[in-house]
Formats: C-alpha cells, sequence, structure tokens
C-alpha cells in the first residue's frame, strides 16, 4: 500500500477542523466561493458523505447499536471511499480539494470514545497529508451558546450519548465537546495545524484563510515551472 | 486469561471471557462450513452450547458489505476497512458475549483470512495487522490447508467460479480460471506464512470430508479438555519426536513447518 503522507499531486488539499459550533463550515463555504471567483477548479468533500457506507453509518446509528469500535471503523471505511474515489484522483489531477473535517476529527472523537490513541492513528496512515489543516479554535461555552441556539436538539451520537456521560443531552453534550476540545489542543503541535481564532469576526478569520491559501496556491505554481 | 492481539476495546473485560473460541480457517471452497455444520451437533450432544459465526454475518456491516461487492466499486483499502467493521460488530456483539456465558465458539474464518486478501491485494502488512489487532487470541485456529490443483475440481463441481474469490478485482483477465489460480496461489502463501506467524493448527483438507472431521475432533477434543498444546502445538524446540499415544488421530494436525504427515 503507498502511505501518501506528503502528497506531490499537481492538486492542493485544505482542510477546516473544530469542534461543533466553532464556525467551521462557513468559513469554508467562504474559501470556496472566493476561490471559485479566482478561477480555481474547487471541490468540495464532506465527512461522512459516501454513499456506499451511508446506508451502513445510518443503520448503525438508528438503531444506536454501534460501539467506540464499529463507529470508527465504519467512519474510517467511509473516509477510505472518499479517499479512494474521490480526493486522491481529484488532487491527481490538479484540483483544489476542501474537506470539512478530516482525520484529525476521528482522532478527537474515536480517542474519547476509549479507542487506544495510537491505534487511530495507524488506521488512518492511508490519508494524503493536507496541505494545511486549519483548527477554529473557539472556547466551549462560546461554541455551546452557538449550537444550543441554534439548533432544536442534538443527536444521540453527537451529544456522546453512547458514553454514559449524563442523561441529559444536553449536559452530555456539553462534557462530550469539552473532551473533543482537550484533543484538539493536544493536536495543534502534533499536527502541525494552522489556528485561527474563531471568536474573531468572521471577516477577519476569513482574510487569515485566505492569505494563507493564497501563499500555498502560488507556490505550487512556481513549483510546477521549475521542480 | 484471554489476551488480545495488542488493544483492548472499551468494556471488554477478558477476565469473564471464559468460553471457548475456535477458529477454522481455510481459503475458498476447501469446505470450511461443511465441517462446521458437523461439528457443531457433535459439540452439542457434548452437552457444550455452540455459536456459529462468521464473516459478513453481522447485523450493522453484512448487508452492506454484500451490496457494494455486487457493484464491484469499493476500493482495496474501503473494502478492508468495511470487514473489519463488520468483525468488530461481530466480535462485540456476538463472539465476546457468548464466550461471558461460557459457550463454544466456532467462527467460520477470523482475521487471518481479512488479512491474507488485503496482503495479496497489496496493502501494508503492518497496518492491517494493525487494524485488526484488537481481535482476541483464539484458544486454537485450526487451518484446513489444501493445494491448489485439489482445490480447482472442487470449485468446478460445487459453486463454479465467483467474481472475487478468483481475484478479478486484482488480475483482471477474460480467464477467471487463470485468475482464480493466481489468486488463490498468493492466498495459500500467505496463510502458509501466517501458520507460522499465528501458530495455526494445520489440518490437511485434501482427504474425505470424514477423514478431515475426524481430524478436526480430535483437536478441539484436545482444546475443550483443556489439554496441554504439546505435542499439536508444541513450538519446535520443546517438541518431542516421539509421537503421543492417542496421535493416531492427529496424524493431520502437524504444524506448520512440519513436512505433513500423511495417513
Amino acid at each position: 500500500m503507498k502511505r501518501y503522507g506528503e502528497h506531490r499531486f499537481p492538486g492542493k488539499l485544505f482542510v477546516v477542523e473544530g469542534i461543533d459550533g466553532s464556525g467551521k463550515s462557513t468559513q469554508l463555504m467562504l474559501l470556496h466561493q472566493w476561490l471559485q471567483s479566482e478561477g480555481y477548479g474547487v471541490v468540495f468533500s464532506e465527512w461522512n458523505s459516501s454513499p456506499l457506507v451511508r446506508e451502513t453509518t445510518r443503520r448503525g446509528k438508528k438503531k444506536q447499536t454501534l460501539t467506540p469500535a464499529t463507529f470508527s471503523l465504519i467512519h474510517a471505511t467511509d473516509f477510505a471511499d472518499r479517499m479512494e474515489h474521490n480526493i486522491l484522483p481529484l488532487l491527481k489531477a490538479g484540483a483544489v480539494v476542501l474537506c470539512d473535517r478530516y482525520i484529525y476529527t476521528a482522532f478527537a472523537r474515536d480517542v474519547v470514545r476509549g479507542m487506544d490513541r495510537k491505534w487511530v492513528r495507524e488506521l488512518y496512515n492511508f490519508a494524503v497529508k493536507p496541505t494545511a489543516a486549519f483548527y477554529f479554535r473557539v472556547p466551549l461555552e462560546v461554541a455551546m451558546k452557538r449550537i444550543l441556539e441554534g439548533r432544536s436538539g442534538v443527536k444521540f451520537y453527537e451529544a456522546g450519548m453512547d458514553l454514559g456521560l449524563d442523561e441529559d443531552p444536553e449536559k452530555s453534550f456539553h462534557i462530550f465537546q469539552g473532551k473533543i476540545l482537550e484533543e484538539y489542543e493536544s493536536m495543534i503541535a502534533e499536527f502541525d495545524l494552522t489556528t485561527v481564532d474563531a471568536t474573531l469576526p468572521i471577516e477577519e478569520q476569513q482574510a487569515q484563510m485566505r492569505q494563507i491559501v493564497k501563499a500555498k496556491l502560488t507556490q505550487a505554481k512556481r513549483l510546477r515551472v521549475a521542480p | 486469561m484471554r489476551e488480545t492481539y495488542s488493544v483492548l476495546l472499551p468494556k471488554m473485560n477478558l477476565g469473564e471471557l471464559t468460553g471457548r473460541l475456535i477458529v477454522i480457517e481455510g481459503t475458498d471452497g476447501v469446505g470450511r462450513s461443511t465441517q462446521i455444520k458437523l461439528l457443531r451437533p457433535w459439540l452439542e450432544q457434548q452437552g457444550h452450547a455452540v455459536l456459529d459465526t462468521g464473516i459478513k454475518r453481522s447485523q450493522l456491516a453484512g448487508k452492506g458489505i454484500q451490496q457494494a461487492k455486487e457493484g464491484h466499486t469499493l476500493g482495496r483499502v474501503t473494502l478492508s476497512l468495511f470487514y473489519a467493521t463488520d468483525f468488530a460488530d461481530r466480535l462485540e456483539n456476538e463472539i465476546a458475549p457468548a464466550l461471558r456465558a461460557g459457550f463454544v465458539v466456532l467462527t467460520d474464518r477470523y482475521i487471518y483470512s481479512l488479512m491474507a486478501r488485503a496482503i495479496v491485494r497489496g496493502l501494508d502488512p503492518a497496518w492491517i495487522h494493525n487494524v485488526h489487532s484488537f481481535a482476541l487470541k483464539p484458544d486454537a485456529i485450526f487451518y484446513l490447508r489444501i493445494g491448489v490443483d485439489d482445490l480447482i475440481p472442487r470449485v468446478v463441481f460445487s459453486s463454479g467460479f465467483d467474481y472475487w474469490e478468483s481475484g478479478m478485482d486484482l488480475y483482471p483477465s477474460e480467464d477467471m480460471y487463470e485468475s482464480f489460480r493466481k489468486y488463490q496461489t498468493a492466498l495459500l502463501a500467505q496463510f502458509d506464512k501466517m501458520a507460522q506467524e499465528y501458530d495455526f493448527t494445520v489440518i490437511d483438507a485434501s482427504p474425505d470430508i470424514h477423514t478431515v472431521f475426524e481430524r478436526l475432533r480430535a483437536g478441539i477434543s484436545r482444546v475443550l479438555k483443556g489439554e496441554p498444546r504439546e505435542p499439536l502445538f508444541a513450538r519446535p524446540a520443546t517438541e518431542s519426536a516421539a509421537p503421543d499415544s492417542d496421535s493416531g488421530e492427529m496424524d493431520g494436525g502437524t504444524q506448520a513447518h512440519r513436512p505433513e504427515a500423511e495417513p
């Protein structure tokens, strides 16, 4: 098996990470718009979207039969399908690929669910290293406020209800996201994540993001001319 | 006490898993399921509660894998992980509860088949080993071994050549027979390698069904009686050259690294 690691494909891969309510999806959507207007071939790839595996994931979530191990493995299966059939061919073709959540989401969630830290990292070593991984850093209370105002309720696995943290979904969600936040914090140095202060105004965060992405893209052009 | 291959899953309390875990491994068409059909009533007659399970039978992922395979569209990494999901679901929701209740668990294939298939398809052995490293170590692994030349007539006169069993995803060709031969030869080589690494009890599967059944029974009896692994499982250093008193029945149960004893 090829371990891609730092890939040498002509395309570029940008990913956003952060807890629910960090505003990462909004930022990625804005980046997408901008890249398109700049004339790049941009493709958006969502976490947990492969049609082949979706049915199985849905079955497990609906019946609430997923354990930490099967939760981890079914998401890895889904990710592998997207990697093999979507992300890799696109990078080979020279596209700019945008991912809302990437392997770091799995690392954080699976470890909080009690899976072995090293095992999970090894599990995903078929993944391509992103050109840049943006981590939207936000205090737990800020994210909670955004989330709980914005939706009617949190889902079973989203709230980490399978872990038996608290009988109240909202409290469980709070504890669960707090633990995930700790995992993210420890990954900043480990994976060289680009941290964005997610409490700043949306425009300011977006300006930072565009600046970094632009630098990586111009670099790429230069590289292609003179290897 | 029971062990895993390295990683321990949450809530897997090894001390509680008092039953016996017996694996029947072997390539496609070698007669594993036929043997399990015979073994189950035999074990039940002796008063053992039996769970039999096998690949793709999980509530969670079995159906999904089947559908995906019909389309032939899954990548290699994806297919391996899908199978690992199916395995984890069965391990946690079927195998471990049965072991906790003191059952004899007979499993038609285990992680070894999954790893052999993945390695033959070019995946990194270290990676695929890690993926399955949460698996429980079985009490015994009986490997029904057969050469490709003996295997082919069985497949031809039963189910015929199947797309996946012929490794058509790996060796696409007009000639399914050639693909089957190549693929099964590569798989057998992987199994032989694993036989040593994982201490398989090798049983020659080329004789008739009844002979193979007798050999399996003898091996399983030993495991259930908790008899020492010698001479059946002995490592070369501790192995005595003289045959054990009851080894007449055990001719097929030779060590992987020994030449096969023909009865």
